[in-house]
């Protein structure tokens, strides 16, 4: 008898572990986020980098689309522009930020709170908004045109100033969490090694927050050289990159040309996205576990200098928006200074009138509710199931992908993709669904990263446990992970609302006659030179934004006041 | 009729597992006994926890089959399991109560509500948290939080209970304390346990059987007792307790050449002579009281350092050749011996003590 004869011992043979009926459940819930990720994120990509290398009749055609577009020099010229806007933008930007973030985290000057809720004020507005205060300030007929020394606000200079109100919120933010991350220790050892103050600034904090300050330097820059609203709003005859694919989609059907530009809008933010995530993986072995949190002590002067500048700042991004507030009740500005409510009867303007509005409140609510139960579910079987290690991988790239695809490229591979004749999808295109999709793709990867974030403090054995109980894991994910994660959940919905009512770049595409959003309304009311109705619909959807704010707040306080006997800090 | 001689109630046969190119579990098997309780011993990463897993059907193992009261379980979900868990971390659901916690698998067995709350009120007293059944989870002590694990563990009344690493996180008066009360109740409900702990104390005064585990294989398994005085490998000897390691040859089937001197062992070594080996004592069974004559393995050694444990004294002894040896006196035998730094003294190694494993 030879070994080779012998029967493999039942023993030793590769076990397949059998699903059950839990396993099965999750699993196919898991392959549906994936197919889902896939249609309304990766095949539309994909759709638009095919669009880019095809002729008019779809044959492939190579580079020959790029080769005409740097050959025409006025579009060549876009890119030069946009660069510049873009760089003097983030320098700005990230100064002012820095400087804030400082006087928010390291002083002790009063209403830090305050002046940390003034600074996400932006947030609340379509980048539009900030575009037309500076028409109503610096504009032909501007209250302070002559402070521009005779240059035009309609260029580069209205740009930059927009800009840099549009994304001075993001900055703060991340400096801001940057440099709440400091060990009082390093600070203590400095002073006993008597490094002075400089020394101690150049040494510690800068050092200690330069993770921070490079990523924030990154989004900033992405986030100017996409964006839609200013540009187009107060960029006159200076073209960049955002307005031209708007013009050759919108202005001239030209789809191939207008995917190239969405490629060359794609490079700056896949760059930067692939060093945010190397640059914080660094970050996370900064700070260990016993580090003492840091306590900025008073000082008289430094906390002075921090109070007026923040007064100043705060100033100029209140008085923005009461700018645009003022100008959207006053009768007929420079020559007609009465006060009226007429801008805001949108019916006498326009055929949706209201109608846009209402079709923005109904978009944000199903974004926020629709978004955020694939959004929390996706990341929970993500992260608390077993099995298909790869799928699972595969989804949390995809849930990644958005946060560096400008809108306006995902609007546009949308077109692409849905309106393809041959799409099964195609019935999607032009409905308010479709522009629900887009949305919850556009703002995926914030609220998934958010979800991961609350679930991963979780015990990671709930499932365990309650499989060990025969109870099914979608039993414990009403019953603990929901009620346990209401917090981030009740933060996703809102993130969702606030910018399904503020984003214009993906949706520009993808509206009707049906469907125009409000965003969109003040964009074509500004077009048609309406700018009085397009900053008093600005004003409301940034009422609409602060309120659903409030709301949030006032929720969550009643929520710890309920949980406050099982919640701890 | 379950006896001792019965078919082994968990039988755990050639197990294998990989994670990736790495074996967590190298051919492991295993007899539990009904009733028994069984403690997994070894270091991190040795595989105990794996082991656990594969049991409870977290983690299936690659290859191998493991038997649970008759029924092949090898590639069952653990929803279709019968066992029972508490983790390291408890793993309590933290927005419900201490008494719904415990029920969480009552209410979806439908049994009735009365039913139900009775056997709440049953486990709870069981574990001695009766007034407790309204808090949640974040307002009990780490002890208590335990506990409540452990009634929630046993509410469906498992064949099987599994405890991963339950004592770590409590510090040691707890634990002390908590260990007692887990084996009171284990003895009382004689429900076959799985401990797995890196915890050589807990393992010794709690298990019927040790198992002690290293780089995904069971190195021995055996009673505390068996595990304590007769390790079958040098591991085994080094990771339980304290051990003298001395260098040394074969000399024969029964003698050990140690640094010019002889030593007798009482068991016959299967080595041939002038084999590297180590042979391996506890200091405290190195001798120094009532030496009569004519001991086996006497040796004089001088006192190279002394350290005061309470009751005891740990001496670093030296011999003429320099081997140094760890000893442990009782209070006692150093006052009335004298025994200082600097002394000479005799000592006898036991050769009935003395364990021998290749080097």
């Amino acid at each position: 008898m030879t070994l080779a004869a012998l029967p493999v011992p039942a023993a030793s043979r590769p076990v397949r572990a059998r699903l059950g009926r839990d396993g099965m459940i999750s699993l196919s819930m898991l392959a549906l986020v994936a197919a889902y990720l896939a249609l309304t994120v990766v095949i539309p990509l994909y759709a638009l980098l095919r669009k880019s290398v095809q002729d008019k009749d779809g044959a492939f055609i190579g580079i020959a689309n790029f080769e005409r577009y740097f050959a025409d020099p006025a579009l060549a010229e876009s890119i030069g522009n946009t660069f510049t806007v873009s760089i003097i933008g983030t320098v700005i930007t990230i100064a002012l930020a820095f400087i804030y973030a400082y006087a928010l985290q390291r002083s002790c000057m009063p209403g830090r709170g305050l002046f940390k809720a003034i600074a996400l004020v932006p947030l609340l507005a379509p980048s539009l908004l900030p575009a037309l205060s500076l028409i109503y300030l610096f504009g032909n007929q501007g209250m302070l045109k002559s402070w521009l020394f005779g240059y035009s606000i309609y260029g580069p200079i209205g740009i930059i100033m927009g800009e840099v109100f549009y994304a001075f919120p993001h900055a703060v933010l991340i400096i801001f969490t940057s440099l709440a991350m400091a060990d009082q220790r390093l600070y203590e050892a400095a002073t006993a090694l008597r490094a002075g103050p400089a020394r101690m600034f150049f040494t510690v904090t800068l050092p200690g927050c330069r993770y921070g300050v490079v990523s924030a330097c990154f989004v900033v820059f992405t986030l100017i050289f996409t964006d839609f609203g200013v540009p187009k709003v107060v960029g006159g005859q200076y073209d960049v990159l955002a307005t031209d694919v708007y013009k050759q989609v919108i202005g001239q059907f030209n789809f191939q040309m207008g995917a190239v530009v969405g490629m060359l809008l794609l490079i700056p933010a896949v760059l930067s996205f692939a060093v945010d995530r190397l640059v914080q993986r660094r970050q996370v072995a900064l700070l260990s576990a016993r580090a003492v949190p840091f306590e900025a002590k008073p000082h008289a002067l430094r906390d002075a200098v921090c109070l007026a500048f923040c007064v100043a700042v705060s100033a100029i991004l209140l008085g923005m928006l009461a700018v645009a507030g003022m100008g959207s009740v006053i009768r007929y500005w420079p020559y007609d200074m009465g006060l009226t409510l007429a801008n805001y009867d949108f019916n006498n303007i326009d055929t949706n009138g209201w109608g846009a509005y209402w079709n923005s409140i109904v978009m944000a609510c199903a974004t926020a509710v629709i978004g955020t139960a694939i959004v929390f579910a996706g990341a929970y079987l993500v992260e608390k199931t077993r099995g298909l290690g790869r799928m699972r991988a595969a989804i949390h790239f995809a849930a990644m992908v958005p946060l560096a695809v400008p809108g306006l490229v995902l609007g546009l591979s949308y077109i692409f993709f849905f309106n393809a004749r041959a799409n099964p999808l195609n019935f999607l295109y032009l409905t308010m669904a479709i522009l629900v999709i887009n949305t919850i793709a556009h703002f995926y990867t914030v609220c998934h990263l958010t979800a991961l974030t609350a679930l991963k403090q979780l015990d990671a054995e709930f499932e365990a446990v309650s499989a060990s109980l025969k109870v099914p894991f979608y039993k414990t994910f009403w019953r603990v992970s929901v009620p346990v994660c209401l917090p981030a959940i009740i933060d996703i919905a809102i993130y969702y609302f606030v910018n399904a009512m503020t984003t214009v770049s993906a949706v520009v595409f993808l509206y009707s006659s049906d469907t125009k959003l409000a965003s969109i309304s003040v964009l074509n009311m500004d077009d048609s030179g309406n700018t009085a109705n397009a900053a008093a619909m600005g004003m409301t959807i940034v009422a609409t934004s602060a309120a659903v704010r409030l709301l949030q707040a006032l929720l969550l306080r009643g929520l710890n006041a309920r949980t406050q006997a099982w919640r701890r800090r | 009729m379950p006896s001792p001689m019965a078919a082994p109630y968990l039988r755990i046969e050639h197990v294998g597992k990989l994670f990736g190119g790495f074996r967590a579990l190298n051919d492991v098997s295993l007899n539990i006994n009904e009733g028994e309780l069984v403690c997994f011993l070894g270091p991190s990463g040795c595989g105990k926890t794996t082991l656990l897993r594969a049991i409870a059907g977290l983690d299936v193992q690659t290859t191998g089959a493991i038997h649970q009261a008759g029924r092949d379980i090898s590639a069952l979900p653990p929803s279709e399991r019968d066992f029972g868990i508490v983790f390291q971390s408890y793993a309590l659901f933290p927005n419900i109560t201490v008494a719904r916690n415990v029920g969480y698998g009552l209410a979806s067995t439908g049994a009735d509500r009365a039913k139900a709350s009775a056997r709440v009120a049953e486990l709870l007293a069981l574990v001695g948290l009766t007034d407790q059944s309204d808090k949640y989870p974040a307002q009990l002590s780490g002890g208590q939080q335990q506990r409540v694990a452990l009634a929630r563990a046993l509410a469906l009344s498992p064949g099987l209970l599994l405890l991963d690493e339950p004592l770590s996180a409590l510090d040691a008066r707890v634990r002390a304390h908590l260990r007692h009360e887990i084996l009171a109740l284990q003895r009382k409900l004689k429900v076959t346990t799985i401990l797995v702990t890196h915890d050589q104390e807990e393992a010794l005064t709690m298990a019927d059987r040790i198992v002690v585990m290293n780089h995904g294989v069971i190195e021995q398994v055996g009673t505390p007792e068996d595990i304590y005085r007769r390790p079958a490998t040098a591991f085994v000897a080094d990771f339980v307790g304290r051990m003298n390691f001395l260098p040394a040859e074969m000399a024969g089937p029964k003698r050990l050449a140690l640094a010019g001197v002889f030593l007798d062992c009482a068991e016959a070594i299967d080595l041939p002579a002038g084999s590297p080996v180590n042979a391996c004592l506890r200091p405290e069974d190195v001798m120094v009281r009532d030496l009569g004559l004519g001991h086996a393995n006497a040796l004089d050694v001088g006192v190279a350092a002394m350290e005061f444990l309470g009751s005891f004294y740990r001496a670093r002894l030296t011999t003429a050749a320099a081997v140094e040896i760890t000893a442990d006196f009782s209070a006692n035998a150093v006052r009335d011996l004298g025994i200082e730094v600097g002394a000479t003294i005799k000592v006898v190694l036991p050769p009935d003590r003395l364990r021998v494993y290749p080097r």
